[in-house]
Protein backbone atom coordinates (compact mmCIF):
# COMPACT_ATOMS: atom_id res chain seq x y z
CA UNK A 1 0.00 0.00 0.00
CA UNK A 2 1.52 3.87 -1.16
CA UNK A 3 0.73 6.75 0.00
CA UNK A 4 -1.65 7.73 -2.00
CA UNK A 5 -3.75 4.74 -1.41
CA UNK A 6 -3.57 5.86 2.17
CA UNK A 7 -4.44 9.41 1.54
CA UNK A 8 -7.67 7.50 -0.93
CA UNK A 9 -8.84 5.60 2.20
CA UNK A 10 -8.68 8.59 4.79
CA UNK A 11 -10.64 10.97 2.62
CA UNK A 12 -13.42 7.90 2.28
CA UNK A 13 -13.58 7.91 6.09
CA UNK A 14 -13.50 11.35 6.72
CA UNK A 15 -16.85 10.92 4.27
CA UNK A 16 -18.29 7.90 6.14
CA UNK A 17 -18.14 9.85 9.08
CA UNK A 18 -19.79 12.59 7.84
CA UNK A 19 -22.53 10.20 6.44
CA UNK A 20 -23.02 8.32 9.94
CA UNK A 21 -23.09 11.88 11.85
CA UNK A 22 -25.70 13.21 9.70
CA UNK A 23 -27.63 10.42 9.40
CA UNK A 24 -27.76 10.20 13.05
CA UNK A 25 -29.22 13.66 13.90
CA UNK A 26 -31.68 13.02 11.03
CA UNK A 27 -32.37 9.80 12.75
CA UNK A 28 -32.10 11.40 16.26
CA UNK A 29 -35.00 13.78 15.45
CA UNK A 30 -37.23 11.47 14.09
CA UNK A 31 -36.88 8.82 16.78
CA UNK A 32 -37.50 11.29 19.21
CA UNK A 33 -40.16 12.86 17.26
CA UNK A 34 -41.84 9.89 16.46
CA UNK A 35 -40.97 8.08 19.69
CA UNK A 36 -43.04 10.41 22.06
CA UNK A 37 -45.79 10.93 19.33
CA UNK A 38 -46.33 7.09 19.56
CA UNK A 39 -47.37 7.83 23.41
CA UNK A 40 -49.65 10.54 22.18
CA UNK A 41 -53.00 10.94 24.03
CA UNK A 42 -54.84 10.79 20.48
CA UNK A 43 -55.31 7.92 18.95
CA UNK A 44 -55.03 9.32 15.40
CA UNK A 45 -51.39 10.88 16.35
CA UNK A 46 -50.58 7.24 17.20
CA UNK A 47 -51.79 5.20 14.36
CA UNK A 48 -49.96 8.00 12.05
CA UNK A 49 -46.44 7.60 13.92
CA UNK A 50 -47.19 3.48 14.05
CA UNK A 51 -47.48 3.66 10.26
CA UNK A 52 -44.35 5.32 10.02
CA UNK A 53 -42.66 3.16 12.05
CA UNK A 54 -44.03 -0.32 10.15
CA UNK A 55 -43.29 1.50 6.40
CA UNK A 56 -40.00 2.02 7.06
CA UNK A 57 -38.69 -0.57 9.30
CA UNK A 58 -40.68 -3.04 7.37
CA UNK A 59 -38.70 -2.29 3.65
CA UNK A 60 -34.98 -2.15 3.09
CA UNK A 61 -32.88 1.17 3.57
CA UNK A 62 -30.75 0.06 0.64
CA UNK A 63 -34.20 0.11 -1.45
CA UNK A 64 -35.11 3.42 -0.09
CA UNK A 65 -31.82 5.23 -0.84
CA UNK A 66 -31.87 3.63 -4.24
CA UNK A 67 -35.70 4.58 -4.31
CA UNK A 68 -34.74 8.10 -3.78
CA UNK A 69 -31.72 8.05 -5.85
CA UNK A 70 -33.29 7.21 -8.73
CA UNK A 71 -37.12 6.60 -8.66
CA UNK A 72 -37.60 10.21 -7.11
CA UNK A 73 -35.74 12.60 -9.90
CA UNK A 74 -38.54 11.04 -12.13
CA UNK A 75 -40.90 13.36 -9.94
CA UNK A 76 -38.90 15.97 -9.65
CA UNK A 77 -36.88 16.03 -7.27
CA UNK A 78 -32.84 15.09 -7.95
CA UNK A 79 -30.80 14.90 -4.33
CA UNK A 80 -27.22 14.53 -4.80
CA UNK A 81 -25.78 10.99 -3.73
CA UNK A 82 -25.13 11.70 -0.47
CA UNK A 83 -27.98 13.50 0.69
CA UNK A 84 -30.13 10.59 -0.80
CA UNK A 85 -28.09 8.25 1.51
CA UNK A 86 -28.51 10.42 4.64
CA UNK A 87 -32.03 10.61 4.13
CA UNK A 88 -32.68 6.96 3.14
CA UNK A 89 -30.73 5.82 6.42
CA UNK A 90 -31.81 8.79 8.64
CA UNK A 91 -35.43 7.53 7.82
CA UNK A 92 -35.19 3.97 8.38
CA UNK A 93 -33.17 4.30 11.29
CA UNK A 94 -35.40 6.53 12.71
CA UNK A 95 -38.10 4.08 12.48
CA UNK A 96 -36.05 1.57 14.54
CA UNK A 97 -34.83 4.74 17.19
CA UNK A 98 -38.16 5.54 18.01
CA UNK A 99 -38.97 1.97 19.34
CA UNK A 100 -36.68 2.98 21.77
CA UNK A 101 -37.57 6.49 22.66
CA UNK A 102 -41.12 4.75 22.81
CA UNK A 103 -39.87 2.13 25.04
CA UNK A 104 -37.77 4.27 27.57
CA UNK A 105 -40.75 6.58 28.16
CA UNK A 106 -43.37 3.81 28.83
CA UNK A 107 -40.44 1.95 31.14
CA UNK A 108 -40.99 5.50 33.44
CA UNK A 109 -42.53 4.56 36.39
CA UNK A 110 -46.36 5.91 36.18
CA UNK A 111 -46.22 7.41 39.66
CA UNK A 112 -43.15 9.80 38.22
CA UNK A 113 -46.11 11.16 36.00
CA UNK A 114 -48.66 10.98 38.00
CA UNK A 115 -46.46 13.43 40.39
CA UNK A 116 -46.18 15.64 37.68
CA UNK A 117 -49.51 16.13 37.03
CA UNK A 118 -50.43 16.35 41.02
CA UNK A 119 -47.78 19.70 40.55
CA UNK A 120 -50.13 20.75 38.07
CA UNK A 121 -47.05 20.35 35.14
CA UNK A 122 -48.49 21.11 31.67
CA UNK A 123 -47.81 17.70 29.47
CA UNK A 124 -44.49 19.75 27.91
CA UNK A 125 -43.20 20.33 31.01
CA UNK A 126 -44.02 16.96 32.21
CA UNK A 127 -42.09 15.75 29.00
CA UNK A 128 -39.00 17.68 29.35
CA UNK A 129 -38.17 17.96 33.20
CA UNK A 130 -39.20 14.46 34.66
CA UNK A 131 -39.82 11.75 32.20
CA UNK A 132 -37.24 12.72 29.74
CA UNK A 133 -34.38 12.98 32.07
CA UNK A 134 -35.37 9.65 33.48
CA UNK A 135 -35.56 7.55 29.73
CA UNK A 136 -32.66 9.22 28.24
CA UNK A 137 -30.01 7.03 30.32
CA UNK A 138 -32.00 3.79 29.38
CA UNK A 139 -32.31 4.73 25.77
CA UNK A 140 -27.85 4.66 25.62
CA UNK A 141 -27.29 1.39 24.89
CA UNK A 142 -29.90 0.45 22.26
CA UNK A 143 -28.92 3.89 20.76
CA UNK A 144 -25.32 2.72 21.05
CA UNK A 145 -26.10 -0.56 18.47
CA UNK A 146 -28.50 1.64 16.06
CA UNK A 147 -25.22 4.18 15.82
CA UNK A 148 -23.21 1.18 15.28
CA UNK A 149 -25.77 -0.73 12.28
CA UNK A 150 -25.69 2.81 11.14
CA UNK A 151 -22.13 2.74 10.71
CA UNK A 152 -22.63 -0.41 8.95
CA UNK A 153 -25.25 1.12 7.03
CA UNK A 154 -23.51 3.88 5.42
CA UNK A 155 -21.23 1.38 3.05
CA UNK A 156 -24.85 0.90 1.17
CA UNK A 157 -23.64 4.83 -0.38
CA UNK A 158 -21.01 3.39 -2.07
CA UNK A 159 -23.75 1.55 -4.11
CA UNK A 160 -24.97 5.19 -5.18
CA UNK A 161 -20.87 5.86 -5.73
CA UNK A 162 -20.54 8.20 -3.62
CA UNK A 163 -16.78 8.70 -2.23
CA UNK A 164 -17.17 7.17 1.26
CA UNK A 165 -14.56 4.39 2.63
CA UNK A 166 -16.42 1.31 1.46
CA UNK A 167 -16.54 3.13 -2.50
CA UNK A 168 -12.80 4.14 -2.06
CA UNK A 169 -11.86 0.89 -1.20
CA UNK A 170 -13.73 -0.03 -4.86
CA UNK A 171 -11.38 2.50 -6.57
CA UNK A 172 -8.05 0.99 -4.52
CA UNK A 173 -9.35 -2.74 -5.55
CA UNK A 174 -9.93 -1.89 -9.48
CA UNK A 175 -6.37 0.30 -9.35
CA UNK A 176 -3.93 -2.39 -7.52
CA UNK A 177 -5.96 -5.40 -7.76
CA UNK A 178 -5.14 -6.48 -4.33
CA UNK A 179 -8.21 -6.98 -2.97
CA UNK A 180 -7.53 -9.22 0.09
CA UNK A 181 -5.07 -5.75 1.20
CA UNK A 182 -7.78 -3.71 0.58
CA UNK A 183 -10.88 -5.13 1.94
CA UNK A 184 -8.66 -6.11 5.01
CA UNK A 185 -7.86 -3.10 5.94
CA UNK A 186 -11.37 -1.25 5.35
CA UNK A 187 -13.44 -4.19 7.67
CA UNK A 188 -10.25 -2.75 10.28
CA UNK A 189 -11.10 0.82 9.44
CA UNK A 190 -14.67 0.48 10.22
CA UNK A 191 -13.86 -2.08 13.20
CA UNK A 192 -11.90 0.90 14.64
CA UNK A 193 -14.88 3.72 13.93
CA UNK A 194 -17.06 1.43 15.75
CA UNK A 195 -15.16 0.81 18.85
CA UNK A 196 -14.55 5.19 18.96
CA UNK A 197 -18.16 5.27 18.74
CA UNK A 198 -19.15 2.94 21.41
CA UNK A 199 -16.63 4.09 23.86
CA UNK A 200 -17.78 7.84 23.38
CA UNK A 201 -21.94 6.15 23.36
CA UNK A 202 -20.61 4.78 26.72
CA UNK A 203 -19.08 7.73 27.99
CA UNK A 204 -22.30 9.49 27.58
CA UNK A 205 -24.33 6.70 29.34
CA UNK A 206 -22.51 6.86 32.38
CA UNK A 207 -22.50 10.63 32.66
CA UNK A 208 -26.14 10.35 31.78
CA UNK A 209 -26.96 7.94 34.62
CA UNK A 210 -24.75 9.38 36.80
CA UNK A 211 -26.88 12.60 36.56
CA UNK A 212 -30.16 10.52 38.14
CA UNK A 213 -27.73 8.87 40.69
CA UNK A 214 -27.17 5.17 38.94
CA UNK A 215 -24.51 3.14 38.20
CA UNK A 216 -24.07 2.15 34.46
CA UNK A 217 -24.48 -1.68 33.57
CA UNK A 218 -21.25 -4.03 33.15
CA UNK A 219 -20.35 -5.59 29.54
CA UNK A 220 -18.28 -7.05 27.65
CA UNK A 221 -14.75 -6.02 26.13
CA UNK A 222 -16.29 -4.48 23.24
CA UNK A 223 -18.82 -3.08 25.49
CA UNK A 224 -21.65 -2.82 23.15
CA UNK A 225 -24.40 -4.67 24.42
CA UNK A 226 -26.92 -6.22 22.05
CA UNK A 227 -30.86 -6.17 21.99
CA UNK A 228 -30.61 -9.96 23.17
CA UNK A 229 -30.51 -8.40 26.88
CA UNK A 230 -34.33 -7.42 26.33
CA UNK A 231 -34.83 -11.19 25.29
CA UNK A 232 -33.20 -12.06 28.92
CA UNK A 233 -35.69 -9.59 30.96
CA UNK A 234 -38.53 -11.12 28.75
CA UNK A 235 -37.64 -14.26 29.70
CA UNK A 236 -37.28 -13.63 33.32
CA UNK A 237 -40.01 -11.57 33.76
CA UNK A 238 -42.01 -13.94 32.34
CA UNK A 239 -40.28 -16.43 34.99
CA UNK A 240 -39.80 -19.72 32.72
CA UNK A 241 -39.59 -22.85 34.04
CA UNK A 242 -38.89 -21.49 37.48
CA UNK B 1 -42.69 14.28 -15.13
CA UNK B 2 -44.10 10.86 -15.43
CA UNK B 3 -47.09 9.04 -14.25
CA UNK B 4 -47.35 5.91 -12.77
CA UNK B 5 -48.10 2.92 -15.23
CA UNK B 6 -50.15 0.14 -13.94
CA UNK B 7 -49.89 -1.75 -17.10
CA UNK B 8 -46.21 -1.35 -17.24
CA UNK B 9 -46.33 -2.21 -13.00
CA UNK B 10 -48.11 -5.85 -14.47
CA UNK B 11 -45.09 -5.84 -17.11
CA UNK B 12 -42.47 -6.07 -14.65
CA UNK B 13 -43.86 -8.26 -11.86
CA UNK B 14 -42.90 -11.82 -13.24
CA UNK B 15 -39.18 -10.85 -13.31
CA UNK B 16 -39.54 -9.06 -9.97
CA UNK B 17 -40.92 -11.85 -8.55
CA UNK B 18 -38.08 -14.10 -10.42
CA UNK B 19 -36.17 -12.31 -8.29
CA UNK B 20 -37.96 -12.51 -5.01
CA UNK B 21 -37.47 -16.38 -5.35
CA UNK B 22 -33.67 -15.72 -5.54
CA UNK B 23 -34.29 -13.16 -1.98
CA UNK B 24 -36.54 -15.99 -0.77
CA UNK B 25 -33.71 -18.39 -0.95
CA UNK B 26 -30.90 -16.47 -0.16
CA UNK B 27 -32.57 -15.82 2.97
CA UNK B 28 -33.30 -19.20 3.99
CA UNK B 29 -30.30 -20.51 3.46
CA UNK B 30 -28.85 -17.53 4.99
CA UNK B 31 -30.67 -18.78 8.02
CA UNK B 32 -29.71 -22.24 8.53
CA UNK B 33 -26.25 -20.85 8.21
CA UNK B 34 -26.76 -18.46 10.39
CA UNK B 35 -28.38 -20.78 12.81
CA UNK B 36 -25.93 -23.93 12.86
CA UNK B 37 -22.86 -21.01 13.32
CA UNK B 38 -24.17 -19.29 15.99
CA UNK B 39 -24.73 -22.60 17.75
CA UNK B 40 -21.13 -23.32 17.40
CA UNK B 41 -20.34 -19.62 18.24
CA UNK B 42 -22.17 -19.84 21.56
CA UNK B 43 -21.00 -23.00 22.48
CA UNK B 44 -17.54 -22.23 21.96
CA UNK B 45 -18.09 -18.88 23.92
CA UNK B 46 -19.42 -20.83 26.95
CA UNK B 47 -16.16 -23.26 26.55
CA UNK B 48 -13.78 -22.97 29.82
CA UNK B 49 -11.37 -22.83 27.72
CA UNK B 50 -9.77 -19.37 27.46
CA UNK B 51 -7.57 -19.91 24.09
CA UNK B 52 -11.02 -21.14 22.51
CA UNK B 53 -12.91 -18.45 23.80
CA UNK B 54 -10.45 -15.39 23.53
CA UNK B 55 -10.13 -15.68 19.38
CA UNK B 56 -14.10 -16.52 19.04
CA UNK B 57 -15.47 -13.27 21.04
CA UNK B 58 -12.77 -11.34 18.95
CA UNK B 59 -13.79 -13.19 15.61
CA UNK B 60 -17.10 -12.54 16.35
CA UNK B 61 -16.82 -9.33 17.71
CA UNK B 62 -15.16 -7.83 14.33
CA UNK B 63 -17.50 -9.65 12.07
CA UNK B 64 -20.94 -8.25 13.87
CA UNK B 65 -19.15 -4.60 13.95
CA UNK B 66 -18.07 -4.19 10.49
CA UNK B 67 -20.37 -3.89 7.39
CA UNK B 68 -22.07 -6.52 5.91
CA UNK B 69 -21.25 -5.35 1.82
CA UNK B 70 -17.73 -5.23 2.68
CA UNK B 71 -17.77 -8.62 3.80
CA UNK B 72 -19.67 -9.70 0.77
CA UNK B 73 -16.81 -7.47 -1.59
CA UNK B 74 -14.38 -9.35 0.55
CA UNK B 75 -15.78 -13.15 0.06
CA UNK B 76 -16.64 -12.44 -3.79
CA UNK B 77 -13.19 -10.54 -4.82
CA UNK B 78 -11.09 -12.62 -2.40
CA UNK B 79 -11.72 -16.03 -2.11
CA UNK B 80 -11.41 -16.64 -5.90
CA UNK B 81 -7.75 -15.79 -5.84
CA UNK B 82 -7.45 -17.95 -2.69
CA UNK B 83 -8.44 -20.85 -5.24
CA UNK B 84 -11.76 -21.15 -3.84
CA UNK B 85 -14.72 -20.46 -6.18
CA UNK B 86 -18.40 -20.38 -5.33
CA UNK B 87 -21.21 -18.58 -7.60
CA UNK B 88 -22.51 -15.14 -6.33
CA UNK B 89 -25.69 -16.37 -4.83
CA UNK B 90 -23.39 -18.96 -2.76
CA UNK B 91 -21.11 -16.78 -1.73
CA UNK B 92 -24.04 -14.00 -0.59
CA UNK B 93 -25.83 -17.15 1.58
CA UNK B 94 -22.02 -17.57 3.01
CA UNK B 95 -21.82 -13.98 3.66
CA UNK B 96 -25.45 -13.55 5.25
CA UNK B 97 -25.19 -16.50 7.42
CA UNK B 98 -21.49 -15.82 8.50
CA UNK B 99 -22.63 -12.09 9.57
CA UNK B 100 -26.27 -12.73 11.69
CA UNK B 101 -24.51 -15.81 12.89
CA UNK B 102 -22.54 -13.28 15.59
CA UNK B 103 -26.15 -12.37 16.45
CA UNK B 104 -27.43 -15.55 16.71
CA UNK B 105 -24.97 -16.77 18.95
CA UNK B 106 -26.27 -13.85 21.45
CA UNK B 107 -29.25 -15.18 21.13
CA UNK B 108 -28.47 -18.77 22.36
CA UNK B 109 -26.08 -17.34 24.92
CA UNK B 110 -29.23 -15.24 26.50
CA UNK B 111 -31.44 -18.74 26.17
CA UNK B 112 -28.56 -21.22 27.20
CA UNK B 113 -28.00 -18.81 29.99
CA UNK B 114 -32.20 -18.96 30.97
CA UNK B 115 -32.33 -22.17 31.35
CA UNK B 116 -32.46 -22.90 35.09
CA UNK B 117 -29.74 -23.76 37.18
CA UNK B 118 -31.68 -26.79 38.58
CA UNK B 119 -31.96 -28.18 34.95
CA UNK B 120 -28.33 -28.79 35.42
CA UNK B 121 -28.52 -29.65 38.65
CA UNK B 122 -30.78 -32.89 37.93
CA UNK B 123 -28.55 -34.03 35.12
CA UNK B 124 -25.72 -34.07 37.26
CA UNK B 125 -27.62 -35.89 39.90
CA UNK B 126 -28.63 -38.24 37.30
CA UNK B 127 -25.21 -38.50 36.10
CA UNK B 128 -26.11 -37.60 32.63
CA UNK B 129 -23.09 -37.50 30.42
CA UNK B 130 -22.12 -34.37 29.39
CA UNK B 131 -23.27 -35.27 25.59
CA UNK B 132 -26.92 -36.25 26.72
CA UNK B 133 -27.23 -33.00 29.28
CA UNK B 134 -26.85 -30.77 26.17
CA UNK B 135 -28.83 -32.27 24.06
CA UNK B 136 -31.37 -33.78 25.71
CA UNK B 137 -31.87 -31.04 28.81
CA UNK B 138 -30.58 -27.97 27.86
CA UNK B 139 -30.93 -27.22 23.98
CA UNK B 140 -34.50 -28.21 23.63
CA UNK B 141 -35.15 -25.80 26.42
CA UNK B 142 -33.09 -23.00 24.96
CA UNK B 143 -34.27 -23.47 21.08
CA UNK B 144 -38.25 -23.08 22.71
CA UNK B 145 -37.04 -19.74 24.10
CA UNK B 146 -35.06 -18.56 21.35
CA UNK B 147 -37.40 -19.03 18.49
CA UNK B 148 -39.09 -15.43 18.33
CA UNK B 149 -35.61 -13.67 18.77
CA UNK B 150 -34.38 -16.12 15.70
CA UNK B 151 -37.06 -14.97 13.72
CA UNK B 152 -36.36 -11.42 14.04
CA UNK B 153 -33.33 -11.94 12.77
CA UNK B 154 -34.55 -14.01 10.06
CA UNK B 155 -36.67 -10.54 9.02
CA UNK B 156 -33.54 -8.42 9.26
CA UNK B 157 -31.70 -11.04 6.86
CA UNK B 158 -34.16 -10.41 4.46
CA UNK B 159 -34.54 -6.74 4.35
CA UNK B 160 -30.33 -7.00 3.95
CA UNK B 161 -30.71 -9.52 0.98
CA UNK B 162 -30.62 -6.71 -1.61
CA UNK B 163 -27.09 -6.40 -0.86
CA UNK B 164 -26.52 -9.13 -2.85
CA UNK B 165 -27.54 -7.63 -5.98
CA UNK B 166 -23.98 -6.00 -5.41
CA UNK B 167 -22.02 -8.99 -5.79
CA UNK B 168 -24.65 -9.74 -8.59
CA UNK B 169 -26.88 -12.19 -7.32
CA UNK B 170 -30.17 -11.78 -9.54
CA UNK B 171 -32.27 -11.06 -6.33
CA UNK B 172 -35.52 -8.42 -6.33
CA UNK B 173 -33.26 -5.09 -6.27
CA UNK B 174 -31.26 -6.78 -9.05
CA UNK B 175 -34.48 -7.10 -11.31
CA UNK B 176 -35.40 -3.71 -10.73
CA UNK B 177 -32.20 -1.95 -11.86
CA UNK B 178 -31.85 -4.55 -15.03
CA UNK B 179 -35.05 -3.27 -15.83
CA UNK B 180 -34.59 0.31 -15.21
CA UNK B 181 -31.44 0.61 -16.92
CA UNK B 182 -33.61 -0.73 -20.22
CA UNK B 183 -36.56 1.07 -20.12
CA UNK B 184 -34.76 4.05 -18.21
CA UNK B 185 -38.19 4.29 -15.93
CA UNK B 186 -37.06 3.33 -12.23
CA UNK B 187 -40.04 4.58 -10.51
CA UNK B 188 -42.24 1.48 -10.76
CA UNK B 189 -39.78 -1.30 -10.33
CA UNK B 190 -37.72 0.23 -7.42
CA UNK B 191 -41.36 1.10 -5.76
CA UNK B 192 -42.64 -2.50 -6.17
CA UNK B 193 -40.01 -3.96 -4.66
CA UNK B 194 -39.93 -1.59 -1.77
CA UNK B 195 -43.86 -2.06 -1.42
CA UNK B 196 -43.25 -6.08 -1.50
CA UNK B 197 -40.22 -5.94 1.28
CA UNK B 198 -43.07 -4.68 3.23
CA UNK B 199 -46.01 -6.75 2.28
CA UNK B 200 -43.98 -9.88 3.16
CA UNK B 201 -41.82 -8.69 6.40
CA UNK B 202 -44.91 -6.80 8.54
CA UNK B 203 -47.41 -10.19 8.12
CA UNK B 204 -43.98 -12.40 9.18
CA UNK B 205 -43.32 -9.48 11.93
CA UNK B 206 -47.19 -9.75 13.22
CA UNK B 207 -46.84 -13.35 13.44
CA UNK B 208 -43.38 -13.57 15.26
CA UNK B 209 -45.12 -11.65 17.72
CA UNK B 210 -48.00 -13.85 18.08
CA UNK B 211 -45.55 -16.49 18.74
CA UNK B 212 -43.90 -14.84 20.78
CA UNK B 213 -46.99 -14.25 23.25
CA UNK B 214 -47.64 -17.87 22.78
CA UNK B 215 -43.75 -19.64 23.38
CA UNK B 216 -42.18 -16.74 26.51
CA UNK B 217 -44.51 -17.82 29.12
Amino acid sequence: MTGPLWQLFFEGVWITIQLMVYSALLAGTIAFGIGMARTSRHKSVRFLAGVYVEIFRGTSALVLMFWLFFALPLLGWQLAGIWAGTLALGLSYGAYGSEVVRGAIQSVAPAQREAAIALSFSPWQRMRKVILPQAVPEMMPPFNNLLIELLKGTALASLLSIGELTFQAKLARLSTGESAQVYGIILVMYFVIAFLVTRVMRLLERRAKASIGQKPEKAGWFSRKLPVEELETQIAAAGGNR
Amino acid sequence: MNTWSWDYVGEIMPQLLEGLWITVQATILGSLVAFALGLVWALALRSPVRWLTWPVSAVVEFIRNTPLLVQLFFLFFVLPSWGVTFGPLTTGVIGLGLHYSTYTAEVYRAGIDAVPAGQWEAATALSLPRRRTWTAVILPQAFRRVVPALGNYVIAMFKDTPMLSAITVGDMLFQANSIGATTFDYMEPITMVGILFIVISYPTSLLLRALERRLVR
